[in-house]
């Protein structure tokens, strides 16, 4: 036998290394107790103990894939001629922004802000199309908020409304908030009820003991009635034709809730991406504040992308915003609608894109994407997408946390550390950053400053 | 509500308009693009790979909608919008699962070619609950 997290027979002919408590980047759950086998020969990660099946697919299909580091209008040039002309196209730009930044360190956002701030650009993140109106109504009406780690020790009703963790963050359940065993959750799922509120039936159903199926678009009325009802206030008794919610369903869960030891609402973007998107966040933030005159209640959103939350907390401690940031005056400004790239590009406002690490050319409004072909677009991405595709500058880079060390937050606000498994002769996001931070410094120098406006 | 439709019958989870147009049954049908795990697994392969195409380009039915549109399994269907169209293959899921009246699409290509530009000033553009005609293209 061999001894555990020692290569097996068949591997020790192989250059094989074993890192241990790697971290995963695929998804907001960041989890970072992953121990990878990589085959350093083939440069790839053969095994990933404990990832779930996206962790697995993210670990796998990273590999060292044979493009060109840097095309400048589809040939191939130099890392060097492609940050040169980077920041020449971001110098010349009336209102250059820069978006995406969920895939990739903190340590490469903040250079991405700064970039920003000195060119008096734009800066958003995929927060914007994300929980960004969560982090509106999170302005608006504050979070009664927690760590996953409290959670997980102390929640005794734990209750998604508008997502499907089974899907999009598999982990979820058996890591944090559903299955395990916790300080005050001695016996696991049994201490617990787990509600799941949405308008249809996923794969995540099976694990509620509770599924309210609401009607579509009618969240913000559930939650309102459930505020009314909580506070001990009448509804209308046509609350069940409304939204498709009894009568009898809403007390038991009001009782629920308002009896339980400590309560938890996982908002997911059923609530964001729908008609009322912050009124329906700040709805959940405000029942879960409410709550907390009879017990203990928190609430969290479900974030996507592996350092999403980074990304609100690297723009918020530089700006003072978490996205949609403007700098065209000289100083931070922030407007959700106005400076929200999705609303940029649809109003065909800006005349150059910076685009780290996300594809808005496959995510975005058809108008939003039929500007993006129309300016000079700078991508940096491990993989080919429909953005990469349509743009002036390339690059291929380095994938976080396989092939880069830095900081994540997972999506409770909590810093973790990266260890890469194996190098990429790719260059990462914060040394492209950084060349073409350099570049646009010795440009503005001796120039006038860029004039805010 | 098109003008032009036959006939209009409310439904516990949505309101469905039927029209034709020639032999073709065309309905207005709500649109929920959402994650899927095989989206999530295929992505990691590439966005301009096959099996992420496919799956972001395959709508969910309820099987009685299916029925009634003629539909079987890998059948192609055009869903509009106000601001677009697409062609999409068709599955059928069950009544307990997902309501008539309802398509489930994983995001993708597809689904952003649905989606209005207006964000109601939040940065948001409506990404889920967008209503859609929905047609069957004859192979």
């Amino acid at each position: 036998m061999p001894e555990p997290n020692q290569p097996s027979p068949k591997e020790k002919n192989k250059n094989i290394k074993i890192v241990k408590d790697a971290t995963c980047t695929f998804c907001g759950c960041v989890c970072d107790d992953m121990e990878l086998t990589v085959d350093l020969d083939e440069h790839r990660i053969t095994k990933a103990k404990r990832a779930c099946v996206l962790g697995r697919a993210w670990f796998y299909e990273h590999t060292l894939e044979d493009r060109p580091v840097v095309l400048i209008d589809g040939k191939e040039a130099t890392l060097e001629e492609g940050m040169d002309v980077a920041a020449q196209i971001l110098v010349d730009a009336k209102f250059p922004i820069t978006y995406g930044l969920s895939d990739c360190t903190c340590e490469a956002q903040r250079i991405a802000v700064d970039i920003m701030d000195t060119i008096n650009g734009n800066i958003d993140t995929t927060t914007s199309v994300c929980h960004g109106p969560s982090g509106m109504a999170f302005q608006g009406v504050g979070e009664s908020t927690a760590t996953l780690g409290e959670i997980r020790n102390r929640a005794d009703l734990v209750i998604y409304w508008g997502g499907n963790p089974a899907e999009s963050h598999p982990r979820h359940f058996t890591r944090y908030a559903v299955t395990p065993k916790g300080m005050y959750i001695p016996n696991g799922k049994k201490d617990r009820t787990v509600v799941l509120v949405d308008v249809r039936k996923t794969p995540s159903t099976p694990v509620a003991d509770i599924f309210v199926r609401v009607k579509p678009g009618k969240d913000f009325e559930v939650l309102w009635a459930l505020r009314a009802l909580v506070k001990g206030k009448r509804i209308s008794n046509d609350i069940e034709e409304q939204t498709g919610v009894s009568r009898e369903m809403l007390d038991d869960l009001v009782y629920r809730m308002k009896n339980c030891q400590y309560g938890i609402l996982f908002l997911g973007m059923g609530l964001t991406m729908t008609r009322g998107r912050h009124f329906n966040s700040g709805a959940i933030y405000s029942l879960a504040a409410d709550l907390n005159e009879y017990t203990h209640f928190v609430a969290k959103p479900v974030r996507g992308h592996g350092n999403v939350t980074g990304a609100d907390n690297v723009v918020s401690w530089q700006t003072g915003y978490p996205f949609g940031v403007n700098f065209n005056r000289g100083f931070p400004r922030f407007n959700p609608g106005e400076f929200t790239t999705s609303d940029l590009l649809a109003r065909g406002e800006t005349d150059a894109a910076m685009i780290i690490a996300s594809d808005p050319a496959s995510n975005f409004s058809k108008k939003a994407i039929e500007h993006l072909a129309k300016i000079p677009v700078i991508t940096m991405d491990a993989k080919e997408t429909h953005t990469t595709k349509l743009s002036k500058v390339r690059f291929a880079v380095a994938t976080y946390g396989i092939n880069t060390g830095g900081t994540v937050y997972r999506m409770d606000d909590i810093p973790i550390s990266l260890r890469p498994a194996f190098d990429s002769p790719f260059p990462t996001d914060q040394e492209i950053l950084e060349g073409i931070r350099q570049r646009i410094r010795k440009l503005l120098t001796g120039s006038k400053a860029r004039t805010a406006f | 509500m098109d003008p032009d439709c036959n006939s209009i019958f409310s439904r516990p989870d949505s309101i469905v308009a039927i029209l034709f147009q020639g032999s073709n049954i065309v309905e207005t049908m709500l649109l929920v693009p959402g994650r899927s795990q095989s989206q999530g697994t295929s992505l990691n392969k590439g966005k301009l790979k096959d099996e992420y195409l496919v799956v972001t380009a395959t709508a969910e039915l309820n099987e009685n909608d299916m029925r009634r549109l003629k539909l079987v399994d890998g059948d192609k269907i055009r869903l509009a919008s106000e601001v677009g169209q697409t062609v999409v293959a068709c599955k059928a899921k069950k009544q307990d699962d997902l309501p008539e009246g309802m398509i489930f699409i994983p995001y993708g290509p597809s689904s952003s070619q649905l989606m209005g530009s207006d964000t109601a000033a939040s940065g948001m553009p409506m990404s889920k609950h967008m209503e859609v005609s929905v047609e069957k293209v004859e192979s």
